[in-house]
């Protein structure tokens, strides 16, 4: 598989939080030949099963992974005319629909999914022409437009309040294997998820892996906690992106591109999962490093844990450079070894798997 | 309608104590339900099959039946009250207001001795005075809640009163139904509770019910006042069709769906984009394995005082759009 | 001495990590209930029979996690960085012991001496990012064998019981923890008690969400430690709850308004016993009644709780009359539980 060519349709193609149906078809494309089935279900996330054979078919048994396919985009609140109410230029007013950080988007391109799509140009007044108290900040949503270079009463015949603006740019190679452009956080995860299934093509598994791309992750987690309520899996593992080390990053927690994937500890990871993970990159000599979380992992395993009776979860990061830009940056290697991880983790996997999670709970001589 | 809608609104119901409010609804629905039951949280919860040319998705309709309010969290030694909100109460809002407790007793809301006027205070720098002159004569203990007093005012279409949020989306859901001749939907009706504190009844009857499609119905502010937030949605312009808020995304497909169902019956509509704030919806979407949510919103300007102000014509807008939802097909 | 909580306080169970705990428990209770589990987050969960006058199942939980550290990092110089679990104030760290990891290494939280301060430094309040606990390791390596990266630290307290009072770590929740344990030693009640000693209270009501999905109650009761600040005050001011007055019961936090028909039965039975009770000021906090009233359908759900002074801290104090007063409520509470009380006027 082309890690490269994968990622670039896949960070490529827009789905902002809610409007997830082109990059879940887009994903549906690279999972087809790998499954048994694929469906998308009523919040936007794509569902793939790919059966195992267990050894006693009487005990199905099913771990679910979850890589969020939305990605952080804005969103347009208001359309205004200027500088006459009739007959003025059209503007777009937005705001953002997750975690959008907001110094980055000054000087943008973007593209606004109006009746069609619209590239549009991310500007505002100079800082000097700004009220005075806003004059030193980085530009604010009450300052920046979206331009698409129309006239109000043509750009309202074709935008409308509520209508997605996905960001825009082609994914590009660095030196080392390192690829740089959008939504990498998540689609980094979506395509280590498919280095797995491809991995498991000629692999013997019991248990049958529920592979989720999840709908709207960055604005409510909602993917991770319908899937894992309707899919009621017997473990569960999220993989997400990690923060890298890199400019303007503190030396803690944060890891380095190319050193291999994270795996995470911590109040929303079962222990018994953390070291299923550890042990599959022991067999495969694959160095890993461990990441902590002392609340909230910030990830699907938030809302994986606790559906249902609770399902024990664990977590998978890939470490990335400038989350949440356009400009996010991670190695085609880690993402690969990720992938290869989770295969690992799925074919060791059998009908005493639980049993051991379990025991671990209670046993005395276990720290 | 006014009547009704006068008699929902001065009635008293904070958040956890919608008792009297649910009674009121349960009254005006009775004769359109065979099924109405009240759930351990205390959602009213009115199940209507479907016709019998259904059977359609299973439908979650909720207007939430609470309003802001405070309670008392310390009585002082002559008497006075401190309190703390019930939801989001906003201190600029408080001086000088009035809240009545459930027994009746009148507060009196104002603030302690402030050497700048010119700055906000918090809900702590408050009291009440019920009149009483000593902790041993006050009527009220710690831990009653009080909702806020103000009469309705109609002038015109303007409709003005406290708790129109979301005593207009209970209207709003009373008056559908009323009008409503068929479905071919398996239709709850839900008058939900404690809302206002974080969408918590809504969560509970979407957790039991897990409806196919979950529609929320609740006031949305408006941009349209001077020097206001930046949102398109104007009073008087039409029912609102929710796209996002600060809580969730509304489902694209039941969005899309919603703008037809109006266009087709010529309903005026505006769409909505909200920074701050959400509805039941969102607890809808995320309950169990999940639903088609959205929300249909009747803009509302002063959220969160006692002169909410709606649009008698956006109400009729929100009520024919819900009829038309609710009556025909959903395909997503 | 109060060995029950003396036991109970002095376990390590910081929030994801309370194991410790749980086989303490497990083994307190083992010979009092019918059956007993552990689910997959930890949560020991357990049956006590009722005597079948009521066909019900009543939750009782009390939350087993405390809040503590975790090691997130080693430095060079062999020390730990750390993140706080649950809510910690930074001005609560500074000079205290820690116990670190399975092994349960001592370990300090210092700081540079007061000599070496500029005066404008005397009184500003270290951040925990900027703390490291010392185990007396010389660089990172050699701490390395002694410390993974995960870990959790807690408090070092030793039980103690002064005047009226009884002082430790963790009495949130351990006193619950005690009382429940002391509640499933009685008879059996008129309907089947599930008792749950759940996880990641501290975390965000985590444990108990799961827990109350699995048993599927009818009723739920939670025992809790609730903060109290009855120190002199110039301010006629709540002081939240106090020492001394009796089981605190709460009507509104940050989580939950309370069934008010529960509330209601609460200050009821509390009355009719003569025994005493305090409203506990509505307002912000929380406890596991937040996750569980709203586990699917809903259920009502209340608390009581034993007042505690010094709140997150590795000295809280509570009085042992309010807990013995907690455990006599609780138990009448869940005694005179009937249908009745649940009744709607409508």
């Amino acid at each position: 598989m082309n890690i490269y060519e994968l990622l670039k349709t896949l960070t490529e193609t827009p789905g902002p939080s809610g409007l997830e149906n082109q990059i879940a078809a887009a994903i549906q494309t690279a999972w087809q030949p790998l499954v048994d089935s694929l469906s998308v279900d009523r919040v936007g996330s794509l569902v793939a099963i790919k059966r195992g054979r267990p050894a006693n078919p009487d005990t199905r048994r099913s771990l679910l992974l979850a890589a969020h396919e939305d990605e952080i985009a804005l969103m347009v609140k208001k359309i205004v005319s200027f500088p006459d109410e009739e007959g003025g230029n059209g503007f777009l007013r937005v705001s953002s629909v997750g975690g959008v950080d907001i110094r980055h988007l000054y000087g943008q391109t973007a593209v606004v999914h109006g009746r069609r799509d619209l590239v549009g140009v991310i500007g505002s007044l100079p800082a000097f022409m700004l009220p005075e108290e806003r004059q030193d900040k980085a530009y604010g949503y009450d300052d920046l437009l979206v331009d698409v270079g129309l006239p109000a009463a043509e750009l309202r015949q074709l935008v409308q309040v509520g209508d997605y603006v996905s960001f825009r740019q082609p994914l590009r190679k660095l030196l080392n294997n390192r690829v740089t452009g959008k939504a990498l956080d998540n689609r980094a995860s979506v395509a280590a998820v498919t280095v797995c299934l491809e991995q498991l093509q000629g692999r013997q598994h019991q248990w049958d892996v529920v592979a989720v791309a999840t709908a709207q992750e960055e604005t409510a987690l909602l993917g991770a906690f319908t899937s894992a309520h309707a899919q009621r899996p017997d473990a569960a593992i999220a993989i997400d992106v990690t923060f890298a080390k890199g400019p303007g990053t503190s030396n803690d927690s944060t890891f380095e591109l190319d050193d291999g994937p994270v795996v995470d500890l911590g109040p929303n990871v079962h222990p018994g999962m953390y070291k299923a993970l550890m042990d599959a990159a022991e067999a495969l000599e694959m160095k890993v490093n461990t990441s902590t979380h002392a609340r909230h992992s910030g990830t699907d395993a938030y809302g994986l844990q606790i559906a249902h009776e609770g399902i024990p979860t664990g977590l998978v990061s890939i470490p990335l450079r400038y989350m949440h830009t356009m400009v996010e940056t991670v190695t085609t290697a880690d993402v690969e070894r990720a992938g290869r991880l989770l295969a690992e983790v799925v074919v060791r996997l059998d009908d005493k798997f639980l049993e051991k999670l379990a025991a671990g709970l209670m046993a005395k001589d276990e720290g | 309608m006014n009547e009704l809608i006068r008699k929902l609104v001065e009635a008293y119901g904070p958040s956890g104590f919608e008792d009297g409010v649910r009674e009121l609804i349960r009254a005006e629905i009775a004769p359109y339900f065979n099924e109405i039951r009240v759930d351990a949280m205390g959602n009213l919860i009115a199940h209507r099959p479907p016709d019998a040319d259904g059977p359609g998705l299973k439908v979650l309709v909720a207007a939430h039946t609470d309003e802001i309010g405070v309670m008392v969290t310390h009585v002082t030694e002559k008497g006075f009250l401190r309190f703390t909100n019930i939801g989001g109460v906003f201190p600029h809002n408080l001086s000088g207001s009035r809240v009545q407790f459930a027994d009746g007793t009148i507060g009196v809301i104002y603030w302690e001795r402030l050497d700048d006027h010119t700055k906000v205070h918090p809900l702590s720098k408050h009291y009440i005075d019920v009149g009483a002159t000593s902790r041993q004569d006050c009527p009220i203990g710690v831990g009653s809640a009080a909702g806020f007093t103000r009469s309705f005012v109609a002038q015109g279409r303007r409709l003005t009163a406290k708790s129109m949020d979301d005593r207009i989306g209970c209207v709003v859901m009373i008056e559908a139904l009323k009008r409503l001749t068929s479905s071919p939907h398996d239709l709850y009706f839900v008058f939900s509770v404690q809302e206002e504190v974080g969408t918590r009844g809504a969560e509970v009857v979407a957790n039991a019910l897990t409806p196919d499609v979950g529609i929320a119905v609740d006031i949305t502010p408006t941009g349209d006042m001077p020097e206001a937030p930046t949102l398109a949605v104007g009073l008087g312009q039409g029912t609102a069709i929710k796209v996002k808020d600060s809580g969730m995304i509304a489902h694209a497909g039941l969005v899309r769906l919603m703008r037809q169902r109006a266009e087709e019956a010529g309903i005026p509509y505006q769409m909505e984009v909200l920074e701050r704030g959400s509805t039941d919806a969102r607890s809808m979407q995320i309950a169990g394995p999940g639903c088609a949510a959205g929300c249909i919103s009747v803009p509302c300007r002063y959220a969160h005082s006692t002169s909410e102000t709606v649009d008698s014509e956006d109400v009729e807008a929100s009520i024919r759009l819900l009829v038309e939802m609710v009556s025909r097909p959903i395909q997503l | 001495m109060n060995e029950l909580l003396k036991q109970l306080t002095e376990a390590v169970g910081v929030s994801g990590e309370e194991k410790e705990v749980r086989l303490l428990i497990r083994d307190l209770i083992r010979d009092y209930v019918d059956d007993w589990w552990v689910d997959t987050m930890g949560n020991l969960l357990a049956i006590k029979k009722g005597a079948g006058v009521l066909n019900w199942r009543v939750m009782v939980d009390a939350h087993i996690d405390e809040v503590g550290l975790m090691v997130t990092e080693i430095d060079s110089n062999g020390t730990l960085k750390f993140d706080p679990v649950g809510t910690i104030d930074d001005r609560t760290l500074l000079g205290k012991v820690v116990q670190v990891g399975p092994k349960k290494l001592t370990g300090v939280i210092g700081a540079r001496p007061i000599h070496l301060l500029k005066s404008n430094q005397r009184h500003s309040v270290v951040k925990a990012e900027d703390m490291r606990i010392d185990i007396g390791a010389k660089n990172k390596e050699a701490a390395g064998r002694q410390v993974k990266i995960g870990d959790r630290a807690a408090f070092v307290t030793e039980y103690e019981e002064i005047g009226y009072t009884a002082v430790g770590k963790a009495f949130d929740n351990r006193a619950g923890c005690a009382a429940l344990v002391e509640l499933l030693r009685g008879e059996p009640y008129p309907f089947d008690l599930c008792a749950a000693f759940t996880v990641q209270e501290e975390v965000g009501l985590r444990g108990a969400r799961v827990a109350s999905y699995a048993l599927r109650p009818d009723v739920a009761l939670v025992l809790e430690c609730t903060p109290a600040y009855d120190l002199p005050n110039e301010r006629d001011v709540s002081p939240n709850v106090a020492l001394g007055r009796g089981p605190s019961i709460y009507v509104m936090d940050s989580q939950t308004i309370q069934d008010p028909r529960l509330v209601a039965h609460i200050t009821r039975t509390a009355a009719s016993h003569n025994i005493p009770y305090q409203i506990r000021q509505p307002g912000g906090g929380g406890t596991n009644t937040g996750a569980i009233q709203r586990a699917q359908a809903g259920l009502p759900a209340a608390t009581i709780a034993v007042p505690g002074r010094y709140a997150h801290t590795p000295t809280i104090m509570i009085n042992l009359d309010d807990y013995a007063n907690v455990v006599k409520l609780a138990g009448v509470v869940l005694r005179e539980l009937t249908p009745e009380i649940l009744m709607r006027n409508a």
